[in-house]
């Protein structure tokens, strides 16, 4: 399965923006399953610092990543005002938990910028392009390179 | 249903067949010689031709056919099945599989090899392979058979019944007269009366086409009866007056004759009844004064009586009639007194002729324990889930009376203890629907050690145990894949070749051994060869070349034999040339775990390897107990338990810098705080602030491991952390309580292994990859 955009060459596409902190970032709303509130995690023992841990969701268990943690900012301090995004990257489904959901937009291939060459690889791992809406800076985030398959990873 | 759904049928069926067929025939190569085996046997190959040929899958019935012609000689006891022509049959019982396989798939299948195993089975059928005996065997038999002797016959060869006097009546040819193909004299004949109703020509049946079609069925003779034709004032137009009476001969049946009918049947009075010939009738319905009859002594010759036999079998099956035929053989008997006798096995013959052609259906129902029914796993599945939630619901519901539990509202504890009665037994059914014994996936297993061994030149014999304990069907399903691998190994690196193994003084046929048997509720698959064992030298070198131990480490040899499953070694393709068995062992154990399972090897240099998995018996429920560490709830299955109990400060004592053992009836238990094993917390636990749970893991061992409180008993759902997650070390699974909140399942050998120093977190993949 191949992240959506790539094969919308052309037409528009939606994008659910969300808020971390005071930077704003967007997912391809194909990869959105739902989105919820925050709901006390179960901590799982020798998780990296990201996962927040595991909740029900409907009998499945869901992960629950710190968004801002994964990107290497600051932790979150989850409180019910957070929201969880659940995504499906490639087979799993995944929870992200994030400081609130701020639009839905709509835009073509010529709005997605090239990601600035800035030092660290870091960021430009998981930055997919920037959008420029209303003055604002928006980051679009490739899911798959946040949330790589750890059995092929481990292999 | 359409066509693609009655060949999913039939396919399915195959699986069957070819799992009858296998097992026959390793029954019979363990020297079973009941006619009943052989006959199973030959059943199944017949089936497998009859489906294929119904779909027109060419390849598979051609192949079926010469299968089933050199069993066919097997079953009249002209071919010896003797251990060289069971390996033929065995390999041809695998090519079948392929065949079908390929037919289902589309896939394609060795021609070379297939073309080979025909030649090799239609020599066999010709008596030339591999001994000599068969040819020379199949002469005398028949004609001790005949002798009149009063010497029991040989059962598959002419079941002739013997006579109260002593006489046997012996089957042979009288010129053709009973093969029922030309004997025009046989020809049943039956009386037809039809009686059209007016319906019958209001929906435009003309009764005179019927009558034609008809006249093609047989020779027949047709008598119009007028009698209830009124006068023509009284008749009405639309009426139906007439009524023919038919008398036919025809081989082809009453089915034939109904057949025309077929469109007419509800609109008229069709009354088909066979024309009994009392002659015939007389002479098979009782027993006959035995009249000695001159006869040609040159039938001893041997060759005729088989022909007769033969032609007693095989007439009815061609025409796949048994009632027709039996009606040919009692006319035929008209000719003499004997033919009599003679169509008398026959009659005989055809009866469990006919019988066989219900066999498959008939015969699985009488050999199994019940009746049985095919259902979707896909619906199985749903329902399970459904059981899970209906478990999680009924939790919450009784955790929630408890919390509000207004002095003891009794009628609502009651039914909420019925409920949890009932919820308990739908499970347990629905589970016990998804048990299935393991064996099919070890007859899959003898395939395997078959192929390998003669591709590798070695000579292994499979000893299959326990293979009727029941599992749940996820679980076989995913055993079949780490198991193939294993017997692939012990057979290719394991087993030493034939030569090897004469010159070390063992036997030159190496042994594989697989065996399942459950205990404590759990699964433990054993699978041992008498092999070189593992050859520890290689192994450890190998690893510290891999950099996955320092040069120095001092290992115990059952952590050197554990080297095998770390990953590195898969990638190291040289190990297969010695006798270590590295490649893809890390896959094996990962999927074993996968499964909730465990995975443990001991070797000894010279004597051979056991590997011993344990596994769960179902993936769907689990009995554990609840219990609270460092304000997280977890489950420990209650299997590992085997006792709890509240630690006094007396009896706990420290033990170097970080241990500490608990005395127990005057032994000493390392004790394991959870909590911090699995990271929860810092520090240690005050023992005597909690609970040590008494477990003892499959390695051997017991543990006490602490926890903070025992929150109770309670039967969960698994639930698994692999689908959205990874791995995590010492969590063997994922659980949802009745308050909806996720609990994590211990695994418990984890855990204990963990105390020994081997660090949990070395395996954590997911934090390497995030």
């Amino acid at each position: 399965m191949s992240y959506a955009v790539k094969n919308m060459t052309q037409g528009a596409h939606e994008l659910i923006a969300f808020r971390i902190g005071d930077q704003e970032f967007c997912v391809d709303i194909m990869s959105v399953r739902e989105i919820r509130g925050w709901t006390p995690a179960t901590a799982m023992p020798h998780a990296p610092a990201h996962v927040l841990g595991v909740i029900n969701l409907r009998g499945a268990v869901l992960p629950i990543v710190d968004l801002s943690a994964r990107l290497g900012m600051k932790r979150a301090e989850p409180s019910p005002r957070h929201v969880i995004i659940v995504a499906q990257v490639k087979r799993k489904v995944v929870g992200l938990l994030v400081d609130a959901v701020s639009d839905i937009l709509t835009v073509t291939d010529d709005n997605i910028q090239p990601t600035p060459e800035v030092s660290s690889d870091y960021e430009r791992q998981f930055a997919r392009g920037i959008l420029a809406i209303d003055r604002r800076m928006i980051c679009l985030i490739e899911l798959e390179t946040l949330f790589p398959d750890s059995e092929s990873e481990a292999a | 249903m359409d066509m693609n759904e009655i060949k999913e049928i039939f396919f399915q069926e195959c699986e069957e067949q070819l799992a009858e067929l296998e097992s026959g025939l390793l029954k019979m190569n363990d020297g079973d010689r009941d006619p009943e085996t052989v006959n199973a046997v030959f059943r199944a190959v017949h089936s497998i031709k009859g489906g294929a040929g119904a779909f027109g899958l060419d390849d598979l019935v051609s192949f079926a056919h010469v299968f089933e012609t050199t069993l066919d000689c097997v079953r009249s006891n002209k071919l010896e099945p003797t251990q060289e022509v069971l390996k033929v049959m065995l390999k041809a019982a695998d090519v079948l599989a392929d065949l079908t396989n390929a037919a289902r798939d589309g896939g394609s299948v060795d021609q070379a090899r297939s073309r080979g195993l025909v030649k090799e089975l239609e020599a066999l059928a010709h008596g030339e392979l591999p001994s000599a005996s068969a040819a020379s065997e199949a002469a005398p038999k028949p004609v001790k058979a005949a002798a009149p002797a009063p010497a029991p016959v040989k059962a598959a060869s002419a079941p002739a019944p013997t006579d109260d006097s002593g006489f046997q009546p012996i089957p042979f040819s009288f010129d053709d007269d009973f093969g029922g193909d030309e004997a025009p004299v046989a020809m049943p004949e039956y009386e037809v009366s039809f009686k059209p109703r007016s319906d019958l020509y209001a929906k435009g049946n003309d009764a005179t086409l019927l009558l034609r079609d008809l006249s093609r069925v047989g020779e027949m003779s047709i008598h119009c009866n007028m009698d209830a034709l009124p006068d023509l004032e009284q008749l009405d137009p639309e009426g139906a007056y007439f009524k023919w009476t038919i008398s036919i001969k025809t081989d082809k049946g009453e089915d034939a004759i109904r057949t025309v009918f077929e469109f007419a049947e509800w609109d008229c009075e069709l009354d088909i009844r066979p024309v009994e010939d009392a002659a015939s009738s007389a002479g098979t319905d009782e027993e006959l004064p035995m009249i000695p009859v001159p006869f040609d002594l040159s039938v001893l010759d041997g060759d005729g009586i088989e022909q007769a036999v033969e032609a007693a079998e095989e007439a009815p099956k061609s025409k796949n009639d048994a009632a027709a035929a039996v009606t040919a053989a009692e006319t035929a008997s008209n000719v003499t007194q004997l033919a009599a006798a003679a169509a008398r096995v026959e009659k005989k013959e055809a009866a469990a002729a006919a019988a066989n052609a219900n066999a498959a259906a008939q015969n699985n129902a009488a050999a199994g324990a019940g009746q049985t029914i095919r259902v979707d796993l896909d619906r199985v599945d749903r329902l399970i889930n459904l059981v899970g939630e209906l478990v999680i619901n009924q939790a919450m519901l009784s955790q929630s009376v408890i919390e509000n539990d207004n002095n003891g509202a009794s009628s609502i504890n009651m039914g909420l203890e019925e409920l949890q009665q009932l919820t308990r037994e739908i499970q347990d059914s629905v589970m016990a629907i998804r048990a299935q014994p393991v064996k099919p996936v070890f007859q899959r297993m003898s395939r395997i050690v078959r192929e390998i061994a003669d591709m590798t030149g070695k000579s292994i014999r499979l000893v299959t145990e326990g293979e009727n304990t029941e599992v749940d069907k996820t679980v076989i399903d995913k055993l079949a894949e780490p198991l193939t691998h294993m017997i692939r190994n012990a057979v290719d690196h394991g087993v030493e070749t034939p030569e090897k193994r004469t010159a070390l003084g063992k036997n030159p046929e190496g042994t594989v051994r697989l065996t399942a048997k459950h205990r404590s509720g759990r699964i433990l698959i054993e699978l041992a060869d008498d092999g070189a064992g593992i050859n520890r030298e290689k192994v450890r070198q190998k690893a510290i070349d891999n950099d996955l131990i320092p040069a120095d480490a001092n290992l115990s040899d059952e952590e050197i034999d554990n080297l095998i499953f770390l990953p590195g070694f898969s990638t190291a393709d040289k190990i297969s040339d010695i006798s270590g068995r590295g490649v893809g062992m890390d896959v094996v154990k990962r999927s074993i775990q996968a499964l909730g399972g465990r995975i443990n090897i001991s070797s000894k240099p010279g004597q051979g390897s056991v590997f011993t998995m344990s596994l769960p018996l179902t993936l769907a429920v689990l009995d554990g107990m609840v219990v609270t560490v460092a304000g997280q709830t977890l489950v420990v299955p209650l299997t590992a338990i085997v006792e709890t109990l509240q630690p006094e400060a007396a009896a706990i004592h420290s033990f170097g810098a970080n241990h500490r053992l608990i005395s127990i009836r005057n032994s000493f238990c390392p004790l394991v705080d959870v909590g911090r094993i699995l990271n929860f917390r810092a520090t240690q636990a005050n023992p005597v602030d909690g609970v040590a749970l008494l477990v003892e893991s499959e390695g051997g061992g017991q543990r006490a491991l602490m926890v903070d409180a025992i929150q109770g008993q309670r039967q969960v759902v698994i639930k698994s952390l692999e689908a959205n997650y990874t791995h995590v070390p010492g969590i063997a699974a994922a659980t949802i309580l009745g308050d909806g909140r996720v609990a994590l399942i211990l695994d418990v050998d984890a855990v204990v292994g963990a105390s020994r120093g081997q660090s949990l977190k070395a395996e954590m993949s997911y934090a390497a990859a995030g």
